[in-house]
């Protein structure tokens, strides 16, 4: 009670272990991209579908094992910043191509 | 050695600049000889400089941006008194050069000086209180905070005597901020000033936000919370999303001047419309971090003088975290000249025009919340129905410029900036000034003086409408913001009205320091004295506690059964202190010059990379860097308050109200 308002609290911030298995998946996922390319195995098309998914796994790995983000209860506020945050980011990146991309089309700028 | 520096630099042939310079030395070396002849140089430096109280930092907060207010203004004056002058073939007394700065700086200022630390002065004072916590989240951080903001301002000040500032206007759009038409050091300046502050600005946003999620007092739920927390807390997710936006914007275009970079510049595959939507995704929301708290004042300050509790809270907060969302889908409405589709501006002119809705609730809440209320006319009343007025016309105008054909004609013209500073002294100043009055009992233990605050209303309010109606007259007539000189003769008589004006809110001005001088040198007159805490029947838990707080805010952390939580305690019988209870001892941050050393260290930072001085800029970073490091290997940094001194501390003020009582 007394100790309510300077001490941190809360989360876990994750142990060793859970940092060396995130850790290990982000390689792999990383390798698995860089060999997608440089194999030439799927079609080109086939290729940027691998690494687009790639790294939406890898997004999801740091979150989990790095920011620690999960279903939990407690994590409530983590998760709801989370997705404002990216619904804020949307609205500038897809505002932003809307606009450059009009403006570019009538201004004949690039 | 000294990079671009030297004794050139100094612009000893513009005798305003050195008039001034004279008189800011002059008074400077005054204050700080004061200060060293009464031996107040430890006092400040462990009672506030290093402080990390949430009120002793409010109360700085305010002192810089009232500074500032006196900066801005004298810019204002200056740029008014040009324009009355410089009419067919007089040229006036400032040449364009010396203008543009002027324009510039004062922009600059108002926002992020005087506007934003007025902002985070009362949040930081009222925010803890309302939600009965004992200090902010972070305390460090907002000393820190505080001191970016403050060395920011002191380099935009520098700037005035050691070279220029920018003179490509308020936001430094490129190409003209570029390196290829702005050698100089002013774009430098502004860019420094802008990034340091802006640190301090997002700590700030953080700060709160968890402050408000985090520690709330037991019982107080999210719709049990006052409006003015609300409004806090949405202008800190503003603040939290937007700010980043801006620092981008502005190291792009350090990028470019620095390093020869091609983002915003005319060559190179560089855009410099890109520029503009940066600066606008953050510039749009940053008016709305100003403004919301400003109706959450009123939210405060309305229902206190009708002794009624707020009409439609949950309108209220509806209707802000409303405002909140829209304000992100609306930047465009600043260029839509700049060149984009009917698509594109009907979407961002459609979406400007929905922020009215919400706004138009709030407004007909703060109505509806007079409406049978018994209202006392106190100066707080003043600007908030000061407030209601202007800003409504404001507010059209700005749906009027919301129409893109309209836009086409007005934009860059004097009418948007009629609109804007109708919005802004309308709603931000009247707003933050209106707080002032309303919690500075609470801030120092006595009130402030009415008749002066009234005085000062009266000026700012017709000074308003001298000042900035001329301005819609000659926008639609076609004068164009920024103009040094002019020759149409339609023109001068409103701007010699404007001039006009402008003296009213000087008036004004002077008057606000007359009120501060005159309820200083009053404060032990009984009437003027606060020892309840609550001198105006108050209804949030700010006023629970003496006036002056004590450094724990609250000996016992209150519970909050209802939303207006004091009024209820009052109501129901409930003693929200708990006067006589048990006492334990309190945990407290301790007081760390870290915050001011990082700000100096910056300040180094920032005049050394403004001049190319690279190895004092070396030093600057380091010196961040390792204090950063020194800090937080620190691990004594809090203490306790043992519980026989907040028992003493405590019975102290029940003794005061029962005193009080007992008359």
């Amino acid at each position: 009670m007394s100790d309510l308002h300077t001490t941190s609290s809360g989360e876990s911030h994750g142990s060793v272990s859970s940092y060396i298995i995130g850790f290990v998946l982000a390689v792999i996922l990383t390798v698995l991209a860089f060999a997608v390319v440089a194999m030439h195995s799927l079609s080109p098309s086939g290729t940027i579908i691998a690494v687009s998914v790639l790294a939406l796994v890898q997004v999801l790995v740091h979150l989990h094992y790095f920011l620690h983000m999960g279903g939990g209860s407690e994590q409530r506020w983590n998760n709801m910043c989370f997705v404002f945050t990216v619904g804020f980011v949307a609205i500038f990146i897809v505002g932003t191509l809307f606009v450059m991309n009009n403006t570019a089309i009538h201004m004949m700028s690039r | 050695m000294l990079g671009r520096l030297s004794l050139s630099a100094i612009p000893l042939d513009v005798p305003i600049l050195v008039g001034t310079f004279l008189g800011v030395a002059i008074v400077g070396l005054a204050v700080l000889g004061l200060i060293t002849y009464y031996g107040k140089w430890g006092y400040l430096w462990k009672e506030w400089f290093t402080s990390v109280d949430h009120k002793r930092l409010a109360v700085m907060y305010i002192i810089l941006a009232l500074v500032a207010l006196f900066r801005g203004f004298a810019d204002a004056i200056m740029m008014r008194t040009q324009l009355a002058l410089a009419y067919a073939g007089n040229p006036g007394y400032l040449p364009p050069h010396h203008y543009d700065q002027i324009f510039s700086a004062h922009g600059t200022i108002m926002i992020f000086f005087l506007a934003m630390a007025f902002m985070t002065g009362l949040f930081n004072f009222v925010v803890p209180l309302q939600i009965g916590a004992r200090d902010v989240a972070f305390p460090f951080l907002n000393n820190l905070s505080f001191w970016m903001t403050a060395i920011a301002f002191i380099l935009v000040n520098v700037s005035l005597f050691i070279g220029e500032f920018s003179q490509c206007g308020w936001l430094a759009y490129p190409p003209l901020s570029e390196a290829q038409f702005s050698p100089g050091v002013g774009v430098d300046y502004y860019i420094w000033a802008i990034q340091l502050s802006g640190v301090g600005t997002l700590l700030t946003g953080v700060n709160f936000f968890v402050t408000i999620v985090k520690m709330r007092a037991p019982g107080m739920t999210w719709m049990k919370m006052p409006v003015f927390t609300w409004t806090a807390f949405c202008s800190s997710i503003l603040i939290m999303v937007s700010f980043p936006v801006l620092t981008v914007a502005v190291a792009l275009l350090g990028l470019d001047r620095y390093f020869g970079m091609h983002f915003f510049t005319n060559d190179g595959g560089g855009n410099q419309m890109m520029y503009l939507n940066l600066i606008w995704a953050w510039g749009h929301p940053e008016v709305y971090i100003l403004v919301i708290p400003a109706f959450g004042v009123f939210s405060e300050v309305v229902p206190a003088f009708s002794q009624k509790p707020l009409f439609g809270y949950g309108t209220m907060v509806y209707a802000t975290c409303a405002i909140m969302v829209l304000s992100f889908l609306v930047w465009v409405h600043h260029f839509f000249t700049m060149g984009a589709g009917p698509d594109v501006n009907a979407f961002f002119g459609i979406a400007t025009m929905v922020i009215s809705i919400p706004t138009g609730v709030k407004l007909f809440n703060w109505m509806f919340t007079m409406y049978k209320g018994r209202i006392q006319y106190h100066a707080c009343m003043y600007w908030a129905v000061g407030f209601m007025v202007t800003f409504t016309i404001g507010g059209m105008t700005g749906v009027m410029m919301a129409i893109p054909g309209a836009d086409f004609v007005l934009h860059n013209s004097l009418f948007l900036i009629a609109h804007f500073h109708n919005v802004i002294i309308g709603g931000v100043y009247f707003g933050y000034v209106c707080g002032m009055n309303f919690w500075f009992p609470k801030v120092m233990g006595f009130k402030l003086n009415e008749s002066w605050g009234k005085r000062a209303f009266w000026f700012w309010f017709v000074g308003f409408y001298f000042a900035f109606v001329p301005l819609y007259v000659v926008g639609f007539q076609g004068m164009t913001r920024r103009l040094n000189h002019y020759d149409n003769p339609a023109w001068h008589p409103w701007l010699l009205i404007a001039e006009v004006g402008a003296v009213l809110i000087l008036f004004g001005i002077v008057c606000q320091l007359m009120q501060l001088f005159v309820s200083i040198r009053d404060r032990n007159l009984a009437e003027n004295r606060d020892f309840t805490g609550d001198p105006w029947n108050g209804r949030t838990l700010e006023w629970s506690t003496s006036s002056p707080p004590p450094v724990y805010n609250f000996a016992i952390v209150p519970h909050v059964h209802e939303l207006d939580a004091y009024m209820h305690d009052k109501e129901n019988g409930v003693d929200t202190r708990c006067a006589g209870g048990q006492y334990e001892a309190i945990h407290m941050p301790k007081n760390t010059a870290a915050g001011f050393l990082v700000g100096a260290f910056s300040l180094i930072l920032g005049f050394a990379a403004i001049w190319y001085i690279w190895w004092l800029a070396a030093i600057g970073l380091i010196g961040v860097i390792g204090t950063v490091i020194a800090r937080s290997a620190n691990k004594d940094i809090d203490f306790y308050i043992p519980a026989e001194e907040v028992a003493r501390i405590e019975n102290e003020h029940t003794r005061k109200l029962m005193a009080q009582a007992a008359e």
